[in-house]
């Protein structure tokens, strides 16, 4: 008898089963429900069905970020059609424009717990194994689904066993393992299957740098993402939990159907071609194209850290182009503001938007013109992603953003000629 | 058996080429949302498209986003079946839910050219003078297909 990898567990877990397999067919209970600004149409596929009420109103949450401030008109009537809707159910966790993006707003305010099973009408769910939860996107009219009934059936995936071993070098981020690992094995490399993390450069990273890993492997694929939950994580959660929660960890003789290893020491930072995050090069290769215009942002990479990043590299000096920052959350916004982190990006000329997810996929608040090109710290490049179908996207972490804001053009921050300014006592710097 | 007019595409067609996110939010109307279909993509398909048309496509079609217009925009046009290599998974979950049925049958956009015909007999697809046979799915998920999706399903439960 083999033991059972974490992806089987939290679904047996959910299911109100003692033990499942990779195979088994299940109706899971979702521990917490989510929806954001799409919450006005799931609301009328939910009157369609004739369900009546929300069956969990308290474990629902709702986020308005991906176009806020509303842009338009009409993005104005789908927030006022959301509001009335959150009043009438009775919806328990609703977050206004600007608190944030729905994955690190739930993360910020503990609604979901490790060994938990958190299900969200996006596709960057799989965001929540940075804590131990099994996570994952549905479609708009599961959503209502769940809002009626409270399940879900599910599948459960094989897991594919992601190593990752030794010291990051300095500038190279958890965004690099994500694009290794794409790069390596694909667009659809974590198809079906639960990325399931191990090894020594895990305990190593941020409560920052964590989400990045789940959060990317929306694009590679896979159903759900793991990273093993550890005291970090526990400390950071132990404020604001409002239940008591069971870890859950996979067997060490648990079934994997693919392992895969990376070497977190010979890492260089690396950058996504368009139009695909898989299409992914060391930053060396495509060193020099232009750029105008700089993005640093999104539920990947708009944490407190990456502006920390982005700031030493700034520090002092000025941007050559347009630089859009838009912190994740009202909280790193906040945070950014109080440590002088905000000042120094200011100082060097780029600007700050509303927390939300900006321009990531085209609403608002930076969309490029024809054949321009932008460098962004988010998670998607395809064609028109951000709005415009004949402009490019390049995808690297914060610092890489940060020197090409710099210069024009990409740039490797080792090829600025000089060390990154870290920060002094009175701006803080990663805590 | 029904004959299908065939539009083929390639591998990992994402879901913001299928139907753009600038338009999520906005667009809201069965006519409003299929004159996006595959704008970024095919600019040819929302204007030649005919009801009874399939696509024809490689792996992992529908990466990306979960919306699920990128489904809707499709089934508005009157497009019967997709047809892949491999799909994404909540793609195919948002197929099945929308009653659209998902048919993996890998290769066969490389055998195929917009245009050509196909005919699909339960099971089995019958194309470029070859017979594939299409693996069937579980009951719980065949079920939600022959209701006609999640909401027709739905609304027996609750009377809608």
């Amino acid at each position: 008898m083999t033991g059972r990898t974490f992806v089987e567990k939290a679904l047996a877990r959910a299911a109100g089963v003692t033990s499942a397999r990779a195979g088994d067919v299940l109706d899971i209970r979702p521990d917490l429900i989510f929806s954001h600004d799409n919450t006005a149409p799931i609301r009328q596929i939910f009157l369609q069905t004739g369900a009546a009420r929300i069956t969990r109103p308290e474990r629902v949450a709702v986020t308005l970020d991906h176009a806020v401030p509303a842009p338009t008109t009409r993005h104005a009537q789908n927030h006022a059609e959301i509001r009335a809707w959150v009043r009438e159910q009775g919806i328990s966790h609703f977050f206004e424009v600007g608190r944030g993006i729905c994955h690190q707003v739930i993360s910020e305010e503990a609604l979901i717990l490790p060994g938990e099973v958190i299900l969200g009408s996006d596709s960057h769910t799989t965001h929540f194994g940075w804590l131990g939860a099994f996570g994952m996107g549905v479609g708009r009219t599961e959503m209502a689904a769940l809002w009626a009934t409270g399940e879900l059936w599910i599948r459960v995936p094989e897991a594919l066993r992601v190593t990752i071993s030794g010291a990051l070098p300095f500038g190279v981020t958890a965004k690099d393992i994500a694009l290794k690992i794409m790069g390596t094995l694909g667009a659809d490399g974590g198809a079906y299957r639960s990325v399931e993390f191990a090894g020594d450069t895990l305990a190593a990273l941020s409560l920052d740098e964590r989400p990045v890993l789940p959060n990317m492997m929306a694009e590679f694929g896979a159903m759900s993402a793991y990273l093993p939950p550890d005291r970090t994580v526990f400390d950071a959660l132990e404020a604001r939990r409002t239940r008591d929660y069971t870890p859950l960890y996979p067997d060490a003789d648990a079934v994997y159907s693919e392992d895969f290893h990376v070497d977190a020491s010979a890492l260089e930072p690396l950058i996504a071609l368009p139009h695909a995050p898989d299409n992914v090069v060391p930053v060396s290769q495509a060193s020099g194209r232009p750029i105008q215009q700089a993005f640093i942002g999104t539920c990947t990479n708009g944490r407190y850290e990456d502006l920390v990043a982005a700031a030493d590299v700034l520090r002092g000096e000025r941007v050559a182009v347009r630089t859009i920052v838009i912190p994740a959350s009202a909280e790193v916004l906040r945070r950014a503001a109080q440590t002088g982190v905000l000042d120094t990006l200011l100082a060097a000329g780029a600007t700050i938007s509303t927390p939300g997810c900006g321009p990531c996929m085209g609403n608002h608040m930076g969309i490029p013109a024809p054949d321009e090109a932008t460098i962004s710290t988010g998670n998607r490049n395809f064609k028109g992603r951000m709005g415009t179908p004949d402009s490019e996207i390049y995808l690297s972490n914060p610092y890489v953003v940060a020197a090409s804001a710099l210069t024009g053009c990409i740039t490797s921050p080792a090829a600025l000629n000089r060390p990154p300014r870290t920060a002094n006592a009175a701006d803080g710097g990663a805590a | 058996m029904t004959q299908h007019r065939v539009w083929v595409y390639g591998d990992h067609v994402n879901t913001d080429v299928i139907f753009p996110g600038k338009y999520t939010y906005t667009l809201k109307t069965p006519d409003e949302i299929k004159a996006r279909a595959l704008e970024d993509l095919d600019p040819t398909f929302a204007r030649d498209v005919q009801p009874g048309d399939v696509i024809v496509a490689g792996r992992n079609w529908g990466c990306g986003s979960s919306r699920e217009q990128a489904v809707t925009a499709l089934k508005f046009c009157g497009i019967a079946a997709i047809i892949a290599e491999s799909f994404s998974g909540l793609y195919f979950r948002n197929c099945i839910n929308q009653g659209l049925r998902p048919l993996v049958v890998p290769g066969l956009n490389r055998l195929l050219v917009s245009g050509d015909t196909l005919t699909i007999d339960g099971d089995r697809v019958r194309a470029a003078g070859q017979v594939f046979e299409v693996a069937p799915l579980s009951p719980s998920v065949q079920a939600i297909l022959d209701a006609g999706g999640l909401v027709p399903m739905l609304q027996r439960r609750f009377g809608g």
